[in-house]
């Protein structure tokens, strides 16, 4: 099964509508609640990652019987140092985002503590690219 | 701890979900931070905010999170009850501080996760 979803920078009034729709999918394929919920948080972290940093990306899903894969792709400032960015706590978050309840720091390093793999690169100006990969065991 | 004890508790004004108020919560997480949310892994979880967008309701349906109380006199609006109605939860609003929910919640009985 493959899916895609379109995120616009900036539009926080959407911002986990992609995550939500994902949700949905796995519970309709009976996935275990608590590994849906480590997809979906995941998801939701990066999905918010792009809303607040980027000017738009994709994510793309491919579910098979053994795991879930997702793949987000934005056109953005890129990361200039992934490991200073990896630091719990370190965040270049916008006021506007801390308002929304984000920007403290946690949001990659959150999403690798619920991957079961977990890849990121990145190229200043021109943007992100990081893949999440959960198995249902 | 049933979400009926909880809105006595408080004082609170049930803003959606008032047909679930027999729903037990063993545990409270105060936070407005959302990013602080995501990491939790426990269930049977009432969540305390002062936040009151969108992101505060996704933030709970992603994490599993169906109570939340919103604290120090906070208003629920329109676009929040729609997304709260959606992912069964019990919304209540509250006109005390974050630190007095807290704590009175905990003296009755409600248990911290850390």
């Amino acid at each position: 099964m493959h899916f895609e979803y379109k995120i616009k920078g900036g539009d926080f009034a959407n911002a986990g509508n992609a995550s939500s729709q994902v949700k949905k999918i796995l519970k309709q394929l009976n996935v275990d609640h608590l590994l849906i919920k480590r997809v979906v948080v995941s998801l939701y972290e990066a999905e918010v990652n792009i809303v607040a940093h980027a000017l738009e990306g994709i994510i793309k899903v491919d579910i098979d019987a053994e795991k879930i894969i997702l793949r987000l792709e934005d056109k953005g400032p890129g990361i200039p140092d992934i490991p200073l960015a990896m630091k719990e706590g370190y965040s270049t978050a916008s006021p506007e985002v801390r308002a929304m309840g984000f920007g403290a720091g946690m949001g990659l390093s959150n999403i690798k503590k619920n991957a079961d793999k977990f890849n990121i690169t990145s190229k200043v100006e021109v943007g992100t690219q990081l893949e999440i990969i959960i198995y249902f065991k | 701890m049933t979400l009926r004890e909880v809105n006595e508790i408080l004082g609170g004004r049930v803003v959606c979900g008032e047909d679930k108020l027999d729903r037990e919560v063993e545990y409270g997480f105060a936070s407005d931070l959302m990013s602080d949310v995501l990491t939790l892994n426990t269930e049977n979880l009432l969540l305390l905010t002062g936040l009151t967008n969108l992101q505060a309701i996704r933030t709970s349906e992603m994490s599993e999170i169906t109570n939340i109380v919103f604290v120090r006199n906070k208003k629920v609006n329109p676009d929040m009850v729609q997304l709260a109605k959606a992912n069964d939860m019990v919304l209540i609003e509250c006109a005390s501080s974050m630190f007095k929910c807290a704590g009175k919640l905990y003296q009755a009985g409600l248990k911290a996760i850390y």
